[in-house]
């Protein structure tokens, strides 16, 4: 057959094509992870940057440098930049570099759809951030762009839209190859009981955002028609409602916030075992516990809208459902636990975020279930205490198991061994000072600071110059970050094909660094074996 | 890190301790919310401590848990895996069983109140509340009299950017307006909440209300403040509304009834001249809108042509 | 799940090296919705907005033409095949729900924010203070009566009438198709064709009359976009399925010269079971917009 000449006349030059071209053109799904990760790691830069305005406006009481049009602007933007454009390229990063590995396949199942999915999130991100330099400033009515509000929005307003359809886009491509690459490329033997834990979450993380992104963009045209073309889906006077959008938007938006959490459950999962030296403790337990989070995110979304005046029932309805995912998102932390039970754990920087992750994590958790209590939300909502929580689950959440994956398999990706003095240092500074920043911020919600304001009054100021002090102290500390990974791809120590003695999987049975092709041909039973094993 | 996670948990301890003696904690380094100034809020505040105390008995178990183990099973100690431990079906049940008891101890309460917030029959007062970008309107309803309520003169200049007035130097810096929504104490009212433009939400602590306040729309809120608690009261818009979100409070004047009644007589005596043309209507300075003028004007954002 | 068994078949998994056109892509959809932007917010006229719509016919065509060639020299095995079923799959349910947002729309504004507009239940003060003479019912153009006509009224569509026959001819062009995809299957070609021009011929037909009634609506019923919350559901949920009809049915139509040129055999083709799943689907999603839309 003629395919098989194309084929191999193909897997011979192990190495791509030079420049810019390649990167452009690539289909390779390392290429692409490393894509996705290096345009992860500019949006945090940048979304990070604009939380330095916020803290610095916010250091003391009074307006010191920016207008408060300006401030909203940074509020919606770094909330837009940090959940599209870190967090979520972060995983599909780690997810295309991964998975294949994993599993066993020679690359994703539709490569050249891969690379789009990647290239239009630069796209979305230009459009989106241009909106600066606009009549009218960026968007500023928050990143739930809650009508009427958004509606008042200048120039900046449609390309927001558009913005958040392309990275709607690149979402669900990048879903739909996930969920096709587990589903038909697992080398034979990979059952799906058998995969890493790590490509479980994935896959159920990529239902989540087939289901949910596609509702996301149908709420922004509205919002769009609404504003342009005489619609009134978010008009009383037209028959709609404003509070329809906030459902519309939450029914994407709670989902999003487990896609966002779900892939460092995996990560954690793997990164836990290995330091442990032991494997997953109940690891069925762990699938179906991802799997009940899932399904239940889909029916709690009207938990942040506890004010809005919904009827009773639905109010009640709404309360105790989510507090029900307290229930398997223990089952998790409790089998983590007890993976490290009765182990003989070492503390290696991807070990340490991962610890990091299991008590903060816990924390923003809690923290989260008092907001399920609806009369009690009605004291924390669009406070401070909102803000604590979700920067608990999302930065030592998701952010540091992101750095927990980042320093699992960096030396797998580069072939070089890192400083781990280094990588202990960021550990350190990071931790210390993320509970600096965001600890007190439970404190200001309590007390009665809304969110969302550029000044407050003056018996908070106490508090707020603390955690303006810690979030310099974390904004300075990620520098070591790409300084470690720079150092890394440049050079340093051999990393051997194992590079860590706990770890599992048939990613430690390729070399490091990881040829540009792996299993062309699938893994040997005695592979999987062994990588199930040692 | 370990010292450190349990030195968080202790200051977090010792800072809801130390709440609890002092509850009026409305000064700096504040730490809790108050107990707020009515039965429901009370009753939310124990909610909210009770959950609050849930909370940290579990952060203590689990992470005692695990701090046990990371100090006990550490490689460099010598420590030895055991591999056999994957699996144990009677932990795993009960540490689903236990959550689900706690949730449901938490569950009851929770719903107990929130019903009774919900509650809003029988009230002796209603005052129509209307959020504008950035002020709030009120409306007496029945009596005609209306109190338009903006930041005060004072915050509003020292809040320009660069104005270079010390915050510290204007008292209630952003918490204080120029007409305060006067209320009765021991008296239940009924608010009618709505908005002109955007959305906008009432939230005054001390009472345990944050309502939305949502064009084209009216919600509901009801309050009984305890006779004793006169006095002022200070609250902020809790959702975005653009540009001045952050600078437009609510002040309650909470007086006893009898006073109140006097104030609401004059207030009547003050507004009557402007109403005498149109009874019904309510003045242009303050104007809840009328429904003809609502429908007119309520669509926040024109749609360009 | 037990047949991922993906290299075991035939050969290996073909891995494409290199490509050009999602980059290309990605430009063209920059250029349209920047010209988009540049169009609705009136900065210059839309012509950027068509030069980034024909560089992505330009895309789309490079696109499949390099797939299809492909995909004929018999670069594509078995596990390829699948992965592209598996994609077509859940592109197809991504689809439903962006639908289902708008019917979420739909259900919202019929069941909860007309009636509570009109006063219904626990916001009775909505019809006291806000709204007093709206009358909720539906159809409704809202207590405001927005829409073209200055005494607020307008006309909705009957259901039986086009609509009516419009549903004739999409769940005739299901049957089309489905006796185009057996003759394909038994290798009869002559039916395939005229069943396959069949199907494409009913859904423009579809698009014909869609876009009469469209006509209708706006220059004389009063039913226009702007006409309340049922001039805004009527028209996204039907402009949606139209524009979906319309990509349908070109895709039919390329298909169908595919088969001229004598693409696809008995037992492998992709591209048109691609595309009659997807025609399937738009069926669907009007059945559902016949009843919750037109009728009850
Ligand atoms: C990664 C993201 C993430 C995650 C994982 C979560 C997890 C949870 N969140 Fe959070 N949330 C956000 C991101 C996230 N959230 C964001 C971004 C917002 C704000 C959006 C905005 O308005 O801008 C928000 C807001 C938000 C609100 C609305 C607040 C308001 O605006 O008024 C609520 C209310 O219920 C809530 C609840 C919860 C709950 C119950 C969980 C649960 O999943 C937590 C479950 C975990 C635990 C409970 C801890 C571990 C469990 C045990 C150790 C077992 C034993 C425990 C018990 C029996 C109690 N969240
Ligand atoms: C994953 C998501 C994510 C992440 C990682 C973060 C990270 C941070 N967030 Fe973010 N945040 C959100 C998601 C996230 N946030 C969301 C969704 C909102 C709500 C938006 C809304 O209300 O609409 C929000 C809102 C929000 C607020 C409330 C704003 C308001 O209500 O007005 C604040 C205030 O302190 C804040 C602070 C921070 C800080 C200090 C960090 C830090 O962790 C950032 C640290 C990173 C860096 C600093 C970058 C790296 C370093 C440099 C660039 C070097 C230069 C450094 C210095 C000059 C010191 N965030
Ligand atoms: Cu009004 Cu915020
Ligand atoms: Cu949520």
């Amino acid at each position: 057959m003629a395919y098989t000449e194309t084929v191999d006349a193909h897997d011979h030059h192990d190495h791509p094509p030079a420049g810019i071209w390649r990167w452009l053109s690539t289909t390779n799904h390392k290429d692409i992870g490393t894509l996705y990760l290096v345009f992860s790691g500019i949006m945090f830069f940048v979304g990070g940057a604009m939380a330095m305005v916020i803290r610095l406006e916010l250091f003391k009481p009074g307006m010191q440098f920016v207008d408060p049009a300006f401030f909203n602007s940074m509020t919606t933007v770094h909330g837009l930049a940090m959940i599209f454009g870190a967090v979520m390229p972060a995983w599909v990063g780690l997810a295309n570099w991964m998975i294949p590995l994993q599993v066993g396949a020679p690359d994703m199942a539709l490569p050249r759809m891969n690379n789009f999915s990647f290239w239009l999130l630069p796209f979305a991100f230009t459009l989106l951030l241009i909106g600066f330099f606009v009549p009218g400033g960026a968007p500023a009515g928050g990143w739930t762009l809650y009508p009427p509000l958004v509606l008042q929005g200048g120039d900046s307003f449609p390309m927001a839209i558009f913005a958040i359809h392309l990275m709607g886009a690149s979402s669900i491509m990048g879903a739909i190859n996930v969920i096709v690459t587990i589903m038909n490329m697992r080398a034979p033997g990979i059952t799906l009981l058998r995969m890493p834990l790590f490509v479980w979450t994935w896959l159920i993380t990529a239902y989540l955002l087939i289901l949910v992104m596609p509702v996301l963009a149908g709420s922004v045209t509205m919002l769009l028609t609404d504003h342009f073309f005489g619609t009134s889906f978010f008009s009383a006077s037209g028959g709609g409602d404003p509070v329809m959008f906030q459902h519309i938007f939450w029914f994407f938006g709670h989902p999003e916030v487990y896609i966002l959490i779900l892939p460092a459950f995996g990560i954690v999962s793997e990164v836990i075992p290995t330091f442990s030296r032991k494997p997953l403790f109940g690891y069925e337990a762990m699938v179906y516990a991802t799997a009940s989070i899932a399904f239940l995110s889909f029916i709690v979304w009207a938990h942040h809208m506890f004010t809005v005046g919904m009827p009773l029932a639905g109010e009640l309805f709404f309360m105790l459902s989510t507090m029900l995912i307290a229930i398997p998102t223990g089952v998790k932390v409790f089998n983590w636990t007890a993976t490290m039970w009765r182990g003989s754990l070492s503390f290696e920087p991807p070990m340490l975020f991962a610890l990091a992750f299991l008590f903060l994590f816990t924390i923003g958790g809690f923290s989260g279930l008092m907001l399920a209590i609806a009369p009690a939300d009605f004291q924390y909502q669009d406070t401070y205490f909102v803000v604590a929580h979700f920067h608990y689950v999302l930065v030592p959440g998701a952010i540091f198991s992101i750095m927990a994956g980042v320093y699992y398999w960096l030396p797998k990706w580069t072939g070089h061994l890192y400083s781990m003095a280094l990588g202990k240092w960021h550990f350190w500074l990071s931790a210390i000072f993320v509970n600096v920043l965001f600890f007190p911020q439970h404190f200001l919600g309590l007390a009665g600071m809304p969110r969302r304001i550029p000044d407050y009054a003056t018996q908070f100021a106490d508090w707020n110059m603390v955690s303006s002090l810690g979030g310099f102290g974390f904004g300075l500390s990620q520098l070591l970050f790409p300084i470690l990974i720079w150092k890394c791809v440049r050079g340093g120590e051999k990393a051997p094909a194992q590079v860590w003695e706990g770890a599992h999987g048939l990613e430690w049975e390729v070399p490091s660094p990881a040829p540009y092709h792996t299993w062309q041909d699938p893994p040997s039973e005695a592979q999987i074996a062994h990588g199930a094993e040692h | 890190m370990k010292m450190k996670k349990s030195g968080l948990l202790l200051s977090g301890l010792a800072a809801a301790l130390l709440t609890m003696v002092a509850p009026t904690a409305q000064a700096a380094w504040a730490l809790n919310m108050t107990q707020g100034i009515s039965a429901i809020s009370r009753n939310i505040y124990s909610l909210h401590m009770m959950v609050f105390w849930v909370c940290v008995v579990l952060a203590v178990l689990v992470f005692g848990v695990m701090i046990y183990s990371l100090v006990r099973f550490r490689k460099s100690q010598g420590a030895v895996p055991d591999t056999s431990l994957v699996h144990n079906t009677k932990a795993e049940i009960i540490w689903t069983a236990i959550p689900i008891a706690i949730l449901v101890v938490m569950a009851v309460p929770a719903t107990r109140t929130l019903i009774e917030t919900d509650d809003a029959t029988k009230t002796e007062l209603t005052i129509r509340v209307t959020g504008y970008q950035w002020k709030w309107g009120y409306e007496y309803v029945g009596s005609g009299v209306t109190v338009l309520s903006t930041l005060d003169r004072d915050s509003n200049f020292a809040r320009q950017l660069g104005s270079g007035i010390d915050p510290n130097s204007v008292p209630n810096y952003l918490l204080n307006v120029d007409h305060a929504l006067v209320v009765p104490a021991d008296t239940k009212v009924r608010l009618l909440i709505s908005a002109q433009d955007v959305i906008h939400s009432w939230w005054v602590p001390a009472l345990a209300i944050k309502k939305d306040a949502i064009p084209g729309f009216v919600n509901e809120a009801w309050f009984k403040i305890d006779a004793a608690n006169t006095g002022l009261f200070r609250g902020q818009c809790a959702e975005l509304c653009g540009r001045d979100h952050g600078f437009m409070p609510i002040v309650i004047d909470v007086r006893s009834k009898a006073d109140f009644e006097a104030w609401l007589r004059t207030q009547k005596a003050l507004q009557q001249p402007a109403d005498a043309a149109a009874p019904a209507a309510a003045p242009a300075t303050a104007a809840p809108a009328s429904a003809a003028n609502a429908a007119a004007t309520v669509r926040a954002a024109p749609a360009r042509s | 799940m037990s047949q991922s068994h993906s290299q075991a078949d035939s050969g290996k998994y073909y891995i494409p090296h290199g490509t050009p056109w999602p980059i290309i892509g990605s430009v063209a959809l920059f250029t349209t919705m920047f010209g988009m932007v540049a169009w609705l917010n009136e900065w210059f006229s839309p012509v950027m907005f068509f030069a980034g719509l024909a560089l992505l016919a330009v895309m789309f065509i490079g696109w499949f033409r390099t797939v299809i060639n492909e995909s004929e020299a018999g670069t594509y095995n078995l596990a390829v095949d699948r992965s592209f079923r598996m994609g077509m799959v859940w592109f197809i349910i991504s689809e439903v729900l962006f639908f289902s947002a708008f019917f979420g729309a739909l259900f919202y504004a019929r069941e909860l924010s007309v009636p509570w507009i009109g006063g219904e239940g626990v916001k009775v003060f909505n019809h006291i203070f806000l709204w007093q003479n709206y009358d909720a019912g539906w159809p409704t153009n809202g207590p405001a009566k927005l829409g073209p006509r200055a005494d607020g009224s307008f006309e909705v569509i009957p259901a039986f009438g086009v609509p009516a026959l419009n549903t004739l001819i999409l769940l005739t062009s299901g049957v089309t198709i489905t006796i185009a995809h057996h003759a394909l299957k038994a290798g009869n070609r002559n039916v395939l064709k005229i069943f396959l021009a069949l199907t494409f011929l009913l859904g423009f037909l579809f698009v014909a009359f869609q876009a009469n009634e469209y006509g209708e609506a706006y220059m004389h019923k009063g039913l226009q976009l702007s006409t309340g919350i049922y001039g805004s559901t009527f028209f996204m949920l039907t402009g949606f399925h139209g524009l979906h009809v319309t990509i349908g049915a070109i895709m039919l139509t390329i298909i169908w010269f595919r088969t001229l040129k004598g693409h696809f055999t008995p037992s492998r083709h992709f591209g048109f079971e691609a595309v009659a799943w997807y025609w399937h689907f738009v069926d669907v999603v009007w059945l559902g917009l016949f009843i919750f839309v037109y009728w009850v």
